[in-house]
């Protein structure tokens, strides 16, 4: 193996571990809130990414559609929980309802035209992005005192039941979408695609502004105080269940947006966001299901590995890659430490 | 002009035991104290009535009922529970303790609702000098100050103390009743549940007495303490001596 090859093996792993590290930050934050393991994170991968495709192709998402019949279950649910207090129901029939079906309609308006690449993510962003927060209503809201392996089986559950939907409506084809930019950067001896700058690059501003959202804004502040102490959190007034409902959609806007990215660099099936929202998630559990710094460095490590394995050993490379979730869980298992308990 | 404060027929279930059975309360304003021993029924009545425990009866704020409000929606109507375990957020700064205590009032796009940091400060200057530190390095007496602080800047207008004085040494307690008993200048009306029957008399205008979960005994807080059954149960023979 030649420096070369090093360098270019590092580059891919780090445009790939960069991903993960979205990911991977999803699943922190989610279960910081709501004490939920996000195993559905790479649904939306896939979704975001297979729907890009299809508008790419001038023809309507599937998702759009799927959107609108779990907005009306939503809906449904809300308004008969609100059935003695009819001004309650506007707020769900405008959120689960008008929202998704003015969301298909501006689909079959603008999918049949020839509309700029930065449009289609744009509407492929946020045909996805509503399936958290529906997701977090429908499975999880009614059960969000439940113990976090009830949670857990839910959440399998979930990502069982999206994954098949997947399959039904957008089938067993993979597919590529059209990069955002197609040139090419010589480094040395690297050859950089402006895709993977983008990932890379669009994977550090999420960063950054995921830093300043916890660290400077209230509402930032008030979804950490909901990760610490939930009852604390209701006693400030902080609306817990909302607080639930925010960190699903910014999951939901981390694996829509990390499908959009990646999917000019790798083929997306109905299922490939499974195995990368694995990686993020060893990258999670390294991180203790705790730390955002250390989750980044972790998938970013993961990255590189695999990308190494895939060179020395390709058949191996998975088996490598979760392999290394083992000595993290031993050592974590020696110096156990509740994660996320209140300490008072 | 002080809030006040109805509880009516209040009933608490944990399964089929019932812990309060049908109490009624009413807060005017200034401080009234619940009194009571150990599995009376007094944090659950609190609980209950800020909405963190599933109950019946009725619940009113200044002549609305709360009943059927979630906790968050009781405190976006005045209401404020300071906690026996004073749920803090302990992996946060004191800072960001207290400024959460503002979260309905910055949520309402209340102006200047960050210079109430300045008051509290001016009140706990202990929680000035800790302001950078996590709240889960703070002693017990600087934790209950926090839950104080972090109260009262959401400018609640009916607060609830549940047993502040627990696990607290006598100087803390005696600073902690100190401090409740200066918020009555405030004019923030405080429904105090308390064990320390003597200091809690002390400080309130008005007080009940709960045993096994029912209101045996109520009336200002002076007859309360020279009453013999409240004070052979309660207070023993120092009724009339300061807080310890």
């Amino acid at each position: 193996m030649t420096s070369d090859i090093i360098l270019f093996l590092i580059q891919d792993g780090i445009a790939n571990g960069a991903i993960y590290a979205l990911l991977g930050l999803a699943i922190v934050l989610v279960f910081a809130v709501t004490r939920i393991i996000m195993v559905p994170q790479g649904i939306f991968i896939s979704y975001a990414a297979l729907s890009l495709s299809w508008l790419e192709s001038n023809l309507v998402p599937p998702t759009a559609w799927l959107l609108l019949a779990l907005g009306l279950l939503t809906a449904g649910i809300e308004c008969w929980q609100a059935r003695r207090r009819p001004r309650a129901m506007r707020a769900p029939l405008v959120k689960y309802v008008v929202l998704p079906a003015a969301l298909l309609g501006l689909c079959w308006l603008l999918a049949p035209q020839d509309l700029p690449q930065m449009a289609r993510m744009a509407l492929a962003l946020a045909l996805v992005v509503p399936f958290g927060p529906i997701m977090y209503r429908l499975a999880f809201q009614p059960v969000a005192g439940a113990s976090p392996l009830v949670l857990l089986l839910i959440s399998v559950a979930v990502f069982i039941a999206l994954t098949s939907l997947g399959l039904v409506i957008f089938g067993p084809e993979g597919v590529r979408t059209a990069p955002i930019a197609t040139a090419s950067f010589t480094l040395g001896v690297l050859d950089l695609s402006a895709q993977s700058l983008w990932v890379v690059g669009m994977t550090a501003l999420l960063m950054v502004l995921l830093y300043l959202f916890f660290g400077r804004t209230i509402a930032g502040k008030a979804l950490h105080a909901t990760a610490v102490n939930r009852i604390g959190a209701k006693l400030v007034g902080i609306e817990t269940n909302a607080a639930g409902g925010l960190a699903f959609t910014l999951a939901a806007a981390i694996g829509a947006l990390s499908g959009i990215l990646i999917s000019p660099i790798t083929t997306i099936y109905y299922d490939t966001g499974f195995l990368m929202g694995l990686k993020g998630f060893i990258a999670a559990i390294i991180g203790g299901l705790l730390s955002y710094p250390l989750t980044v460095i972790s998938a970013l490590v993961i990255g590189i590995i695999e990308s190494f394995s895939s060179f020395s050993a390709s058949l191996y490379k998975e088996v490598i890659v979760f392999s290394l979730i083992l000595p993290v869980l031993l050592l974590r298992s020696l110096g156990r430490r509740d994660i996320g308990e209140d300490e008072q | 002009m002080t809030a006040s404060l109805v509880v009516e027929e209040l009933v608490v279930a944990y399964g089929r035991v019932e812990a309060l059975h049908g109490a009624s309360l009413e807060l005017p304003g200034g401080i009234v104290t619940v009194v009571g021993p150990n599995g009376a029924g007094k944090s659950s009545m609190l609980n209950a009535v800020m909405g963190l425990l599933p109950s019946r009866g009725r619940v009113w704020l200044d002549g609305e009922e709360l009943s059927r409000l979630e906790p968050e929606a009781r405190v976006a109507r005045g209401l404020c529970l300071v906690a026996e375990k004073r749920e803090l957020f302990t992996t946060m700064s004191v800072e960001d303790n207290l400024l959460l205590g503002a979260y309905q009032r910055h949520k309402k796009g209340e102006k200047g609702w960050r210079n109430s940091l300045d008051e509290i400060y001016g009140r706990f200057p202990r929680l000035r000098e800790r302001r950078r530190q996590i709240a889960a390095v703070l002693s017990g007496g600087e934790r209950q100050m926090l839950a104080l602080g972090r109260a009262l800047m959401g400018k609640p207008r009916v607060l609830l103390l549940d047993e502040p004085s627990l696990g607290l040494a006598p100087r803390v307690v005696r600073e902690t009743f100190r401090i409740i008993a200066d918020l009555r200048a405030t004019g923030v009306a405080i429904l105090l549940v308390e064990q320390n029957a003597r200091a809690a008399l002390q400080v309130a205008d008005y007080g009940y007495v709960l045993e096994t979960g029912s209101v045996v005994s109520s009336g200002p807080s002076g007859t309360l303490a020279n009453d013999p059954r409240i004070i052979a149960t309660y207070l023993g023979r120092r009724a009339g001596s300061k807080i310890e």
